[in-house]
């Protein structure tokens, strides 16, 4: 467990595989440079370590270790990108020829790379690291979870924990000379439960985590909460009714029902689906999208938060980009190519899931800005319509624009009061038009707890979402209550 | 990779190194895969991709204690670092008295050719690739000018081994290629944009359908959807298409397995035996097909694949089982272990609901009123209590005629309840993925809307 770099991406790569950051350049420059608009090498070494404690005991004990080296060549729109698992110069180089292949294929356009620049944020420097806290630390941790949220409702009859520990060292050299690597922590518990009472069964889950130490799960208690929350879920939809169907007043609830920003309006505002102008949001931007109510951010550089990096997988430095302000259409997430491609700069979105895929504009945490209103108050506002407060996943087609996000805790609101839970319901809507919907807006942002990975054209990366209360009007509900 | 051979000496050492430092049993898998796929968007080269990857996963057992350790650096220092891991880890894991590997007599002896892999001629060249490719896209581009888009299209191929073995002297690999051609076509019309795909995947070239009926076709499909709107909320049938329909046997077969039934999270658990669908309803996972997506000739531990009545005219006649979720569940294993760096899971092979009598058109044409379903997004399906809400997208059904496109949607019931509910299944059935179904008429939905 010691086999991590504790000393820069740099040296790691140079003491480990005999690659340095001068040979990459003269990689990049002998095999590439003047024939392509961009290139880089991406370096990369990750381990896993996952704990699964089920039944009271832990069941599932693994590691796992991967490393390799994308390297990507760019001529106009056109990418050639080639990976090996194997770190050595004589594959980079049979990498480097292979990506090249395809940018040789035709006269490049004389438009160059933006250089990146700017410094690396320091938002995860941990004193120690998830994945090297002692195991019997974990473990114990795992032990007590189950008996907290087996304590929690007799009804309890099965109790999965489990904490994923994860550790990235990453080196990226580009063409335009600048090579910057980053050491990416990032830990997760969750705590999964099934509650059985007349035969009836019914699941909970909660979870969290972000690029913190192991303590952060001690910190607060904070893991009796997760036990407690993923036992109070079960045991709520044992006595769910019927989601209703149709059109509503629907008020979501602070932090993670933020996924709504994400599926909305996140995907559709990514660079490429604009570039290409298969997104519902081309070329509207200065456009008004939402209520004046609603300014909506991504923003990569939030400490120790799960979507955050100090550069993306580009060397891009991550940034706040503000998506819509007031209403109005402002910005684009972009990674190096769709930014040169559309002459607008680079904002630190270009991600990848590891170093077998090429990078894509992606989100990091993206979450609407607190408004005036008092929670109570926007409830108070309803007289009959949806009160939901956590979500499973969701979905969007960029083209259409019509998105569906699951809620898996909701309740009935009824004379501006929350009653009934209800079963999960799915919500669907039109993203161009889902924020002019928006009517209120409370002040109680929250970012959620550090769970969300988003999936996009086969790359799953870790993001962050986040809301305060709003009200919206004339949502489709999609349950079986007619 | 013709030509180069998978190593099961790198495998039996690292397992002979596991007995050494105190594992009383161990498996593993050695997988190695070359994957190239070319992109192209507009007729213009979009993406190339080239990759070589291998993996060794290891999982050791000290008594009934486990552990599992990977990594793709097959160097010597980077394997026996592997192997000190995996048995550092299964010390700290408590003994669990249905941990432990198939009994070796149990083990396939004889590893079936099922023509996995497409020997035949020569490989596709980059630029042989990229021509497909555009190809497929040009016909959807040229089948109408409303077509006047395209997220782009996609020609990929993968060729792979897999050795798999264990410490009680089982060795056995099988190679497999499988190649692919995908199009998204977006079709434009009053401002409104729609997308949709079509794909052909095949483990032999010579299988993968003709480039331009792939594009055609998926421009038929994104043509169809212009113009959609929302309906009113209603209660009526609801007919699945072929591909929407092999999503709803892709949740009963998870249901089915393992995992969640000896975990108590699946709303089949204690069905075996009963009825769970409507009479007409088979479901049969039969992973010895030649040629086909789903086939592999053994398990993830080594046992042979077979052909599986899952559901037989409505009664649910076996769950899905690995060696250890069976042994939690007093049962045998059906031979559906699957595997991955993180352990043993289950998983099917080839998943067919078998085709009924009915002709697709004659099915919409018994629907008085209702919706057709062409694509279904959203993750709301719950394993535990088989509630069902997803968002939908399709077309209108008035007096048993396909009317205006459909979105904004989602339609909702409960799994059991739908399956129950079938009361038609189409003629139209085709291996065309892992998991196929028929077209597929539900008698009563909740289609959500305004």
């Amino acid at each position: 467990m010691d086999d991590l770099a504790r000393t820069s991406p740099e040296h790691f790569f140079s003491d480990r595989f005999n690659v340095t950051p001068s040979l990459m350049e003269r990689l990049l420059g002998a095999s590439l440079a003047g024939r392509v608009d961009d290139a880089d090498i991406y370096l990369e070494y990750r381990v896993n370590e996952e704990l699964v404690l089920e039944e009271n005991v832990v069941k599932k004990a693994s590691r796992h270790v991967s490393q390799g080296a994308g390297v990507r060549a760019q001529a106009e729109a056109r990418t050639g990108y080639a990976h090996t698992d194997d770190i050595s110069l004589s594959n980079l180089e049979e990498a480097a020829r292979q990506a090249r292949a395809i940018a040789d294929r035709a006269s490049t356009s004389g438009v160059l790379a933006v250089p990146s620049r700017g410094r690396a944020h320091d938002l995860y420097t941990l004193a120690e690291p998830p994945i090297v806290a002692a195991l019997e630390r974990k473990l114990e941790l795992l032990r007590k979870i189950d008996a907290a949220a087996r304590a929690a409702d007799p009804r309890i009859a099965q109790v999965i924990a489990s904490l994923a520990s994860e550790e990235i060292v990453m080196l990226i050299a580009t063409a335009s000379g600048w090579t910057i690597g980053d050491v990416r922590p990032l830990t997760r518990l969750n705590v999964t439960v099934i509650a059985e009472e007349n035969g009836k069964r019914e699941i909970g889950s909660w979870g969290g985590g972000g690029r913190v130490p192991f303590d952060f799960f001690l910190e607060d208690e904070r893991w009796t909460r997760f036990a407690h929350e993923a036992a109070r879920q079960a045991a709520l939809k044992l006595r769910a009714v019927e989601a209703p169907a149709g059109t509503m007043t629907v008020v979501l609830g602070p932090g993670w029902p933020g996924i709504l920003l994400h599926e909305a309006i996140g995907h559709g505002l990514e660079g490429d689906f604009n570039r290409k102008g298969v997104s519902a949001f081309a070329g509207r931007l200065g456009q008004k999208v939402a209520s004046e109510l609603v300014t909506v951010v991504d923003d990569g550089t939030i400490p120790n938060r799960r979507g955050s990096l100090n550069v993306d997988d580009e060397g891009t430095p991550t940034g706040r980009t503000v998506l819509i302000d007031n209403g109005v259409l402002t910005g684009y997430m972009q990674d190096r190519l769709n930014a040169r491609l559309m002459k607008m700069a680079p904002t630190g979105n270009g991600r990848r899931e590891s170093y077998a895929h090429p990078p894509m504009p992606r989100m990091t945490n993206t979450f609407m800005l607190a408004g005036q209103d008092d929670p109570e108050d926007i409830m108070r506002s309803v007289s009959n319509g949806l009160y939901a407060v956590t979500f499973g996943g969701g979905q969007v087609d960029i083209t259409s624009g019509k998105f569906v996000f699951s809620a898996s805790e909701a309740y009935l609101i009824e004379n501006g009061r929350v009653t009934a839970p209800v079963k999960g319901a799915t919500l669907v809507g039109n993203g161009p038009d889902a924020l002019l919907r928006v009517s209120r807006v409370g002040h109680d942002l929250k970012l959620d707890e550090g769970v969300g990975t988003c999936g996009k054209d086969g790359q799953s990366v870790p993001v962050g979402v986040g809301l305060p209360t709003i009200r919206l009007d004339g949502m489709t509900v999609g349950g079986t209550q007619v | 990779m013709s030509g180069e051979t998978v190593r099961p000496e790198l495998l039996t050492d690292v397992l002979g190194r596991a007995r050494a430092r105190g594992a009383t049993e161990a498996d593993g898998f050695l997988i190695e895969e070359q994957h190239f796929s070319a992109s192209v968007r507009l007729g213009q080269v979009d993406t190339v991709k080239h990759s070589r990857e291998q993996r060794l996963s290891l999982r050791v057992f000290a008594g009934r204690a486990s552990a599992a350790s990977s990594t793709s650096d097959l160097s010597r220092a980077s394997l026996e670092r592997v192997v000190d891991e995996a048995t550092a880890l299964a010390r700290v894991t408590a003994e669990d008295p249905h941990a432990g590997l198939p009994r070796p007599a149990d083990l396939i002896t004889t590893v079936p050719d099922l023509e996995l892999e497409d020997r035949g001629g020569e490989e596709l060249t980059p630029e042989a690739k990229i021509e497909l490719a555009r190809q497929a896209e040009a016909a959807a581009l040229e089948s109408d000018p409303r077509i006047a888009n395209s997220e782009g299209a996609e020609c990929w191929d993968r060729r792979a081994r897999y050795v798999y073995a264990t410490s009680h002297g089982f060795a056995h690999g099988y190679a497999t290629t499988s190649f692919g051609l995908s199009v998204s076509p977006v079709a434009s019309a009053n401002g409104q944009m729609q997308r949709d795909y079509w794909y052909s995947a095949a483990r032999h070239r010579a299988a993968l359908d003709d480039p331009a009926a792939i594009g055609r076709t998926a421009a038929r499909r994104a043509l169809r959807r212009l113009g959609g709107r929302k309906v009113k909320t209603v209660d009526v049938p609801v007919v699945f298409d072929p591909d929407t329909a092999a999503s709803l046997v892709r949740a009963i077969a998870g249901a089915a397995s393992g995992p969640g039934l000896y975990r108590r999270a699946s709303f089949l658990l204690d069905r075996l035996g009963k009825r769970i669908a409507a009479p007409t309803v088979t479901i049969v996972d039969d992973g010895l097909i030649p040629r086909a997506l789903g086939s592999r000739p053994f398990d993830g531990e080594g046992l042979a694949t077979r052909s599986t009545v899952v559901v037989g005219e409505g009664v649910l006649e076996s769950y899905l089982l690995d060696s250890y979720s069976a042994r939690k569940l007093g049962l045998r294993s059906t031979h559906h272990a699957s595997r991955d760096g993180a352990g043993v899971g289950v998983s099917t092979t080839n998943l067919i609901l078998q085709a009924g009598p009915t002709p697709p058109e004659e099915l919409i044409r018994s629907v008085k009123s209702g919706l057709y379903v062409t694509e279904l997004i959203g993750f709301g399906v719950n394993g535990v209590t088989g509630d069902y809400s997803r968002g939908a997208v399709g077309l209108w059904i008035e007096d048993g005629e396909l009317t205006y496109p459909v979105e904004e949607v989602t339609v909702a019931g409960n799994l059991l309840e739908m399956f129950g509910a079938i009361e038609g299944i189409g003629n139209d059935l085709r291996l065309r993925d892992r998991t196929v179904s028929p077209t597929l008429l539900v008698g009563r939905m909740v289609v959500a809307g305004n």
